[in-house]
């Protein structure tokens, strides 16, 4: 049992799980964005609920959060680890050759994801805890469309978004189909995995970018 | 033709190497790479230089002995190759060529191009092995029928010749598709299932403290393996080994 | 009898083995600790004795020039292992597989010995299933067989071509078991510089960390040269650029006889030269014949066309070919064994009808074959009236899947798909026959010094079948040397541990230290590759597939002059207590420069011709080779007295109880 936890292909298991999770959480987060596009009070119904629920506030948030927080830590790990096991550098590594760049830079994807969350959260999640917990505001289930919509006003954060969006792009493009691999999932269904993850790694982050988009060209005008 | 070679050398293991710059002329097409290399050090010992050290030993492509990352990959542009049947036919007159040492903590250089591979054989101490006894006291061959399929894929599996190309091409430096061809060689056989449990613990867990690198799937080991070994075997090692932590 | 004693056991022939295992002593498990051996060379042969020893109890130590067993040149064998099975039901029995090689070995191996193997064959293929050796199977999930030259049955067992890698991971395998259990101490980029004696019996060796340059004394209850043959003395060949004799020839100094070293066999079926650069020469398999039929153009003016590259082979129709060996040998056709093959082709060469540039290659055509299996395969998968394309694709489908890897190496070596045009191939250097004398337990003529494999001489005679190669390796290696070895070392039990510290141990270090400083001080004219091809010119020109009395005594002039020449003036770089690939090399070709010797003069003994060694003075009319029974049918055991020139020769009665000899016919 304590291969599960100190060997190679354990943390392995550990960053595909997680990141199962994590693309799993996208879908969730893209079906209740997408409404604010199509019906804002769906959007505010949903984001009222997801917002006060004790199960979504004292169970799977902080899940998600555990989610994200090993997923990165443990891709610093194994960066570190895999950086280590080179030794020497070559001269010349043309990586390039046999293996797509997207493979070879989720370190880098990661990181930019990573860091739009920074932002994403001082956006959205801080603001919300200031609300509730910190300035006790009251109960406002109208309120989200509009601070949604609000958000998007600076042309600045908008494009920020849509880059950090086109960097999970590639970050899933690799990290889906590759956590099937890891957990040990290569058979005659494989292409089809990898074709859902083309499809997925460029169909949400762009309804992403859309709704990005698409709040700041329509801002909410009183 | 004639070509600007770029190579490492390096005394021992001790000592620093760097690259050095050489010029060849009158190559042919129709020579190996390593019979390129050979013709180098004829003119380096008629020199009074000494010669470029080298692994090579079969130059048929299936002691796996050669080595040498050729322009930043493993045996070179050529695919399903080794270095030695690499032909210069694949170059231009007037290429620079780079030729490095395999890299890898795990295979230390020993002198110019030579690398120490030793931690492949230590992999398979740790298990890559049916426990049998040799002694010819076994049922007959052909008690056991396997699926041809089965059969195939396990040679498929064997046809590994060790040579860390795997692990040179990899960004990670990582020897999961060595170790998991010889994991798979054993799992799709009856012979080897019986022990299937502790192998693939204990072969992990000599690749782990060999210090290779983690498996991220870019796949460039199998693109570069001259024998074509299949990622599915990595993902059979993957699906082996958590079947074992469970159980074990 | 002489000093030569095979020391065969009496009875009937099939019972002999059996006999003597039950005779000979044995050594009691808890003192088979306290003994130790030394294998050197892990290989199939040496591979499986370190293996089966280690198992047994007994401490070993292996050696090897390469940096795992892994690598050794068994790796390379192709197309099979022969194993009288009779799976295929077609008649097989170790009985016939004796005949055979017996008959394939022109009347010159040992019956006893062959015997065994034959016995010992069906023990192989199932000692390597219960290993996991992943041998090609058919539907029904039996294993599978197919033919090779020189027999009439299906008796090749096979990993595509890859059999001697999967036999050989098999006993790294089981090497690596030992390893892990510490019964095996393996030392790896270490070779063998000498033999140590003490009172007479082999206690020992000395050997070169390569790597650090060095010299280390290893001691031993006894030692078992398992170092492979040495096709090498003639510089092109198929075997590895490291496989050398020197093993072997340091016991040979010793005392050690060597025996028939000219019976060297030159294989069919290999890629042309392609240069002056050449390296070293690729095999393509034997079991090539299988499907490949063997012709060169009838007419001679569209030989030189094609030569001159205004004619492409596909070009010329049915009528217009010549399978010679069709032609010659309608019994066994293209299967006829390897040393037949050589010649005809060579024959044919030389008459002008060569297919390359250098007028030295005659192809192997698949398109027959390919046909033949497209249909069947059409049939059998249900196709009515297919077309030509389709039973092409499906035809080369089925080569792919036999011959795949032997296909894709001929492609990158020659840049011709040989799916579309005919292989091109020559014959070229590729097995010994000969090697160190061994009496039946496989013991030298020093005590306690053992050999086994392609290293000894005893089983093929004056030429080897296709896939026996495998089979004697490994039945030497897990079935015959662990347990003869017992017999002598019974007497060791008290012995206690060896030390290396003794005279004969220092002695033996400085001289091997005194010989790599002498090769270090040379002249510097010319490197060692020069040396190591001008030997191989005059092997293969002179000793080589046709040899006649006038050229044999110039080969052995021109050695010994070119031996002397090395010793003045060869020039080595680098240090001798470092890595120094250079220094390998030039004691490898010091041997081969005494070897080579000694070869031309086995072969000008030798007047007759069979098998592999052929003399132009004696052959029939039709240019068969015309064995003289009467007064060669023994065994050239040499033993050492300083030069080549002085070694004198020993002679094993050859007595064939079992077989009547003939002569042999392929028609």
């Amino acid at each position: 049992m304590s291969g599960l936890i100190k060997s190679s292909i354990a943390r392995k298991v550990v960053m595909a799980l997680s990141g199962l999770f994590l693309v799993f959480f996208l879908l969730q987060h893209f079906t209740i964005n997408i409404t604010s596009v199509i019906d804002p009070e769906t959007f505010n119904s949903w984001s009222h609920f997801m917002g006060y629920n004790p199960l979504v506030q004292y169970v799977l948030q902080p899940i998600l959060i555990a989610g994200v927080i090993i997923h990165f830590v443990m891709g610093f790990v194994l960066e570190i680890q895999n950086k280590k096991a080179r030794g020497t550098s070559y001269v010349k590594y043309r990586g390039g050759a046999n293996a797509p760049w997207v493979s070879r830079n989720m370190i880098y994807s990661g990181l930019v994801v990573l860091a739009f969350l920074g932002l994403h959260m001082y956006d959205f999640w801080v603001h919300e805890m200031a609300y509730k917990y910190v300035e006790v505001l009251p109960e406002n289930p109208t309120r989200y469309h509009e601070e949604t919509v609000e958000k998007f006003a600076p042309f600045w954060r908008t494009v920020i978004y849509v880059i950090s969006f086109l960097l999970l792009s590639l970050h899933l493009w690799h990290g889906f189909a590759s956590s099937f691999q890891t957990i040990g999932v290569n058979n005659k269904y494989s292409s089809a995995i990898r074709l859902f993850t083309k499809l997925f790694a460029i169909a949400v982050p762009l309804g992403f970018a859309f709704i990005a988009i698409y709040h700041h060209l329509n801002p909410i005008t009183h | 033709m004639k070509l600007f070679l770029k190579i490492w050398r390096q005394k021992s293991a001790q000592d620093n190497g760097s690259m050095k710059d050489y010029t060849l002329d009158g190559v042919e097409g129709d020579m190996s790479f390593l019979e390129m290399l050979d013709v180098l050090n004829e003119e380096l010992i008629s020199k009074g230089e000494e010669p470029v050290e080298f692994d090579h030993d079969c130059r048929e492509g299936i002691c796996g002995m050669c080595s040498l990352q050729i322009n930043g990959e493993p045996h070179g542009p050529d695919r399903l190759v080794t270095t030695c049947q690499l032909h210069m036919r694949k170059f231009n007159d007037g290429d620079t060529i780079v030729i490095e040492p395999f890299r890898a903590k795990a295979f230390p250089v020993i002198k110019d191009l030579v690398v120490d591979r030793s931690a492949f054989d230590r992999i398979q101490q740790a298990g890559g092995y049916v426990s049998v006894n040799t002694s010819g006291n076994t049922i007959d061959a052909n008690a056991i029928p396997i699926e041809k399929e089965k059969a195939d894929d396990a040679f498929n599996a064997a046809t590994c010749i060790g040579c860390g190309a795997c692990v040179a091409a990899c960004k990670n430096a990582s020897a999961m598709l060595f170790t998991s061809a010889k994991v798979s060689q054993y799992a799709l056989l009856p012979q080897g299932r019986v022990e299937a449990t502790d192998r693939v613990l204990n072969m992990v867990k000599q690749m782990d403290l060999e210090g290779f690198g983690n498996c991220t799937n870019t796949g460039a080991c199998e693109v570069e393996c001259p024998k074509g070994i299949s990622l599915e075997n990595i993902a059979r090692l993957n699906r082996e080994y958590l079947a074992a932590s469970i159980k074990g | 009898m002489g000093v030569l004693d095979s020391k065969v056991p009496s009875g009937p022939l099939a019972e002999k083995w059996t006999k003597h295992k039950n005779e000979i002593n044995l050594v009691n498990p808890a003192n088979k600790r306290l003994i130790d051996i030394i294998v050197v060379g892990t290989g199939l042969a040496g591979g499986a004795a370190a293996a089966t020893l280690a198992e047994l109890g007994y401490n070993v130590k292996t050696f090897c020039y390469q940096d795992s067993p892994r690598r050794a040149h068994s790796i390379a064998a192709q197309g099979g292992i022969n194993a009288a099975k009779n799976y295929q039901g077609d008649g097989d029995s170790p009985y016939r597989l004796f005949y055979d090689t017996v008959k394939g070995g022109d009347y010159r191996s040992r019956e006893a010995n062959v015997y065994r193997l034959a016995e010992e064959s069906v023990n192989i293929i199932d000692q390597c299933v219960a290993q996991g050796v992943p041998f090609a199977r058919e539907y029904g999930g039996l294993l599978d067989n197919r033919s090779f030259g020189g027999v009439l049955v299906s008796r090749t067992f096979y990993a595509k071509g890859q059999t001697g890698q999967q036999l050989l991971l098999g006993a790294y395998s089981a090497m690596n078991r030992q390893i892990n259990r510490g019964k095996i101490t393996p030392y790896n980029r270490h070779e063998m510089m000498d033999l140590v004696l003490v009172d007479g019996k082999a206690r020992g060796i000395i050997a070169r960390n390569l790597v650090t340059g060095e010299i280390e004394r290893h001691a031993a209850h006894a030692v078992v040269l398992a170092t492979g043959g040495y096709g090498n003395v003639f510089f092109l060949s198929t075997n590895a650029m490291g496989s050398n004799v020197m093993a072997a020839w340091r016991a040979h100094r010793k005392g050690a006889f060597f025996a028939n070293p000219c019976f060297t066999q030159i294989h069919p079926t290999c890629i042309p030269v392609s240069g002056d650069h050449q390296s070293k020469l690729t095999l393509m398999s034997e079991s090539l014949r299988n499907d490949g039929r063997i012709w060169v153009p009838k007419r001679k003016e569209d030989a030189e066309a094609i030569r001159a590259g205004k004619l492409k082979p596909t070009q010329l129709g049915e009528e217009e070919r010549d399978y010679y060996l069709e032609r010659r040998y309608p019994a066994f056709g293209n299967l006829v064994p390897r040393d037949v093959a050589s010649r005809a082709a060579k024959e044919r060469c030389d008459a002008g009808y060569g297919v390359n540039k250098t007028g030295e290659a005659v192809y192997l055509d698949f398109a027959a074959a390919i046909q033949r299996y497209g249909k069947e395969k059409a049939l059998t998968s249900g196709l009515k009236n297919p077309d030509a394309a389709t039973i092409t694709k499906l035809g080369e489908e089925v080569i792919e899947n036999k011959y795949g890897n032997l296909f894709q190496m001929y492609e990158k070596i020659v840049d011709e798909n040989p799916y579309k045009t005919p292989m091109m191939i020559y014959p070229a250097v590729h097995y010994t026959m000969g090697g160190l004398w061994v009496d039946y337990n496989l013991m030298t003529t020093i005590p306690g010094c053992y050999s086994a494999g392609e290293a000894n001489f005893s089983d093929h005679g004056a030429n080897r079948l296709g896939a026996s190669a495998l089979m004697q390796g490994l039945a030497d290696g897990y079935f015959v040397l662990p347990y003869t070895i017992g017999d002598y070392l019974s007497d060791d039990i008290r012995t206690g541990p060896i030390s290396p510290d003794t005279d004969e141990f220092v002695k033996a270090e400085e001289e091997v230290k005194a010989r790599l400083e002498k090769l270090m001080s040379g002249n510097g004219l010319h490197s060692v590759d020069h040396y190591h091809k001008k030997l191989g010119k005059i092997m293969w020109n002179k000793c080589g597939m046709a040899r006649n009395e006038k050229d044999l005594k110039s080969a052995i002039k021109e050695i010994s002059e070119l031996r002397k020449d090395f010793w003045e003036n060869v020039k080595i770089p680098g240090e001798i207590n470092a890595k120094n690939q250079e220094l390998e090399k030039a004691g490898r070709v010091a041997d081969f420069l005494e070897l080579g010797e000694l070869f031309a003069k086995d072969a000008l003994t030798r007047n007759e011709s069979c098998g592999g060694h052929f003399r132009e003075e004696y052959q029939t009319e039709e240019g068969e080779a015309l064995r003289d029974d009467k007064n060669f049918t023994f065994v050239s055991a040499w033993e050492y007295k300083g030069e080549p020139k002085d070694a004198v020769l020993h002679k094993e009665e050859l007595k064939y109880e079992n077989i009547e000899l003939k002569t042999r016919s392929y028609k």
